[in-house]
């Protein structure tokens, strides 16, 4: 593996997704937590992405309207 | 025979009558949780409203055909996205082909520049981002991409429910789930570098 040779950060940046993912081989996996160790640039971006996606998440969430509830309720089959 | 025979009959529409019940609690158990999901694959609460109801009375006439110990919030979406595609509501977009200049750590480095400080921790700059930012950027992404987004990063499937709910292959799947956070990030990285102008 030619591993980190060129530009570190830069291969740090391309496990970012996977690495949160938990889809990385155990030595790409090694590879950037070692990276990390000694890196607070990539630490930080790392740690702004995960909580990037709890942000986001909960933003998207929109509770369902208790109306709708009630319609969905009333699709059911009726008892005889 | 013959007096058996009503009686094994009443038995077994009892029984039958039983399981749809306790079918259709379970289905609705699951609605906040697919209502979640359904609510940003389209563009209005009008629209998810109506897929909500589409879904939940196909499911309910066709309930027979889920297979139980399966997955039943992911057979919903199933259903749920299907409709959505059969209804046209779905405005086919050609998918995002622009090349994607911007890496991963693209936003970040964008909302740390705006926030003036010298090294800020993560959580400061997180704080650049509004939820009506983080609303709209999402629905500005391509369909195929934000199905993903919203399957997996706002609905918590697996790959492999995803690939199964959207009828794509799982290696698809990741590709666009990898793409379309690139895109929401650039998207979010253009409102919030507008909204800091204006905040300051
Ligand atoms: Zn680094």
């Amino acid at each position: 593996m030619s591993g980190f040779a060129i530009d570190p950060c830069e291969q740090c940046e391309e496990l970012l997704q996977p690495f949160l993912d938990r889809d990385l081989s155990d030595e790409e996996r090694a590879l950037a937590e070692k990276h990390l160790d000694g890196c607070a640039y990539c630490r930080k971006r790392y740690r702004f992405e995960a909580q990037l996606r709890r942000f986001v998440r909960q933003a998207a969430t929109e509770p369902m309207s208790p109306e709708l509830k009630t319609k969905l309720a009333e699709l059911r089959t009726p008892l005889i | 025979m013959g007096e058996t025979a009503p009686e094994t009959e009443a038995r077994r529409l009892a029984e039958d009558a039983r399981d749809r019940v306790r079918f259709e609690e379970e289905a609705l158990e699951l609605a906040d949780q697919v209502y979640r999901v359904a609510r940003r694959m389209v563009s209005s609460r009008e629209e998810a409203e109506d897929l909500m109801q589409e879904t939940y009375a196909r499911a309910f006439r066709s309930w027979r055909s889920f297979q139980p110990g399966t997955n039943l919030r992911a057979w919903l979406l199933r259903i749920l996205t299907n409709l959505n595609i059969d209804r046209g509501r779905r405005v086919q977009r050609a998918p995002d082909t622009q090349p994607l200049e911007e890496g991963d750590y693209f936003l970040y480095n964008k909302l740390e520049e705006s926030t003036q400080a010298p090294n800020p921790d993560e959580e400061r700059v997180i704080e650049r981002l509004s939820q009506d930012d983080a609303v709209s950027a999402l629905s500005a992404v391509p369909h195929d991409f934000r199905d993903a987004i919203v399957l997996v990063d706002i609905g918590d499937f697996s790959y492999n429910d995803a690939a199964q709910i959207l009828d794509i292959p799982v290696g698809t799947v990741m590709s666009r789930l990898h793409r379309g956070r690139r895109i929401l990030k650039r998207e979010l990285a253009e409102r919030a570098i507008v909204d800091g102008g204006d905040a300051t």
